[in-house]
């Protein structure tokens, strides 16, 4: 296959687009579909001060390189969940640090364990009920939007993928879960006080897409899955979706952007759907849905943890 | 995995690795095709030949060692 634009061996077909693209117009071509997010969705400006939420992996750390040739002011943040398994904390946060250092950017890193006493696995251990993956959920969400604010920045921004919206909105609509239906947004706006801006700008992106341009940027990202992870239900509704990609090319883009504009449109859902009444906890500050202290609270106190139950309402 | 008796069976020869699978097969064929009949989907992998990301309509054959990347991974 030829590049659509030069006539080169293509490095990448994007069935969806009709576009088959070499390696130098791909990556040119990426960077242009995540500025056309950041605008469409007025996501930030370049006066905005960035903080990137990064795994390691190829979505964050190419998001983060993205973001820097974009010419915006981006701050990476690296949390060490303290997963033993073959180092994986240890050897994600190496190829943070890494990218750090060949980008000349800065970045910082909140260890758990160090800062809470535990790490993830030893927590979800103590709190029997609580998977790995809900309390590494729960502590990600908490720590980044205390960061986020606390040290001033605009916006937090995250490497979820098209993919990853698909698969979310799958599992979603699977359950007609209308709450998390109506909150599902390439934006939540700090829509009350305690919470930060969150934004995701590789929604356009497929998976497929980001692991090429991290692959022909020479980007270095942790390759094997969170040990976690395998298994898990996510992984599966991927696979489904892109068997319907491989006989209906674009299935997967049309699903979750007509999905978008469905709800924008008020075609799905009453325009006040999915906003829960939220108190500020008494002990961080921070909201949450729960009355008197917040999951995230309570998942280190261990005098209250024998009382209460393992629901979690992050 | 070299699975001989896979390509006794094809008759083809080109190197295929994806993870800790290698498979060996004989002939010219398009990279999507020798995905297919290893029983990978194609749209779950990268092709990687000398360094490069190739596309599924390649013709890949003799001496070629295509390495193949998880589009899903890490995070």
């Amino acid at each position: 296959m030829k590049c659509t634009k030069c006539g080169q061996p293509a490095v990448i077909n994007m069935r969806q687009h009709r576009l088959g693209l070499c390696a130098d117009h791909f990556v040119e071509w990426v960077p242009q579909q995540v500025q056309r997010a950041i605008e469409k969705y007025d996501m930030f400006t370049p006066e905005d001060r960035v903080l990137i939420a990064v795994s390691g992996g190829k979505d964050s750390l190419s998001l983060w390189d993205i973001l820097l040739r974009l010419g915006y002011s981006v701050e990476g943040i690296y949390i060490n969940l303290g997963i033993p398994h073959d180092s994986y904390s240890d050897v994600s946060q190496q190829k943070v640090e890494a990218f750090a250092a060949a980008h000349d950017t800065p970045f910082r890193v909140v260890n758990v364990k160090r800062e809470y006493g535990e790490s993830i696995p030893e927590v979800a251990r103590r709190k029997r009920g609580r998977s790995p993956c809900s309390t590494c959920g729960l502590v990600k969400r908490h720590i980044l939007n205390e960061v986020t604010l606390r040290e001033g920045f605009g916006v937090l921004a995250t490497g979820h993928n098209l993919d990853d919206e698909a698969a979310v909105l799958f599992q979603n609509s699977l359950h007609w879960a209308t709450g998390y239906l109506a909150r599902q947004a390439p934006v939540l706006p700090a829509s009350h006080a305690g919470l930060a801006r969150k934004v995701k700008p590789l929604i356009r992106l497929y998976e497929r897409e980001m692991a090429a341009y991290a692959l022909v940027r020479g980007i270095d990202y942790i390759y094997e899955e969170c040990p976690f992870s395998r298994g898990a239900t996510t992984l599966f509704y991927k696979e489904l979706l892109d068997q319907l990609e491989a006989e209906s090319p674009g299935a997967k883009q049309q699903y979750y952007l007509e999905f978008l504009r469905a709800r924008a449109d008020g075609r799905l859902l009453p325009a006040d759907a999915g906003k829960p009444v939220l108190n500020q906890c008494q002990k961080c500050g921070q909201p949450t849905t729960a009355p008197g202290t917040c999951s995230f609270c309570r998942l280190w106190d261990v005098e209250e943890a024998a009382h209460e139950d393992s629901n979690g309402d992050s | 995995m070299a699975d001989g008796r896979l390509c006794a069976k094809l008759g083809l020869t080109m190197k295929l690795i994806y993870r800790d699978q290698t498979w060996e097969l004989k002939g010219k064929i398009t990279v999507r095709d020798a995905l297919k009949k290893v029983g990978l989907r194609p749209e779950a992998v990268l092709a990687v030949r000398d360094g490069k990301l190739i596309t599924e309509d390649v013709l890949a054959g003799q001496d070629d060692v295509i390495r193949l990347i998880a589009v899903v991974s890490g995070g």
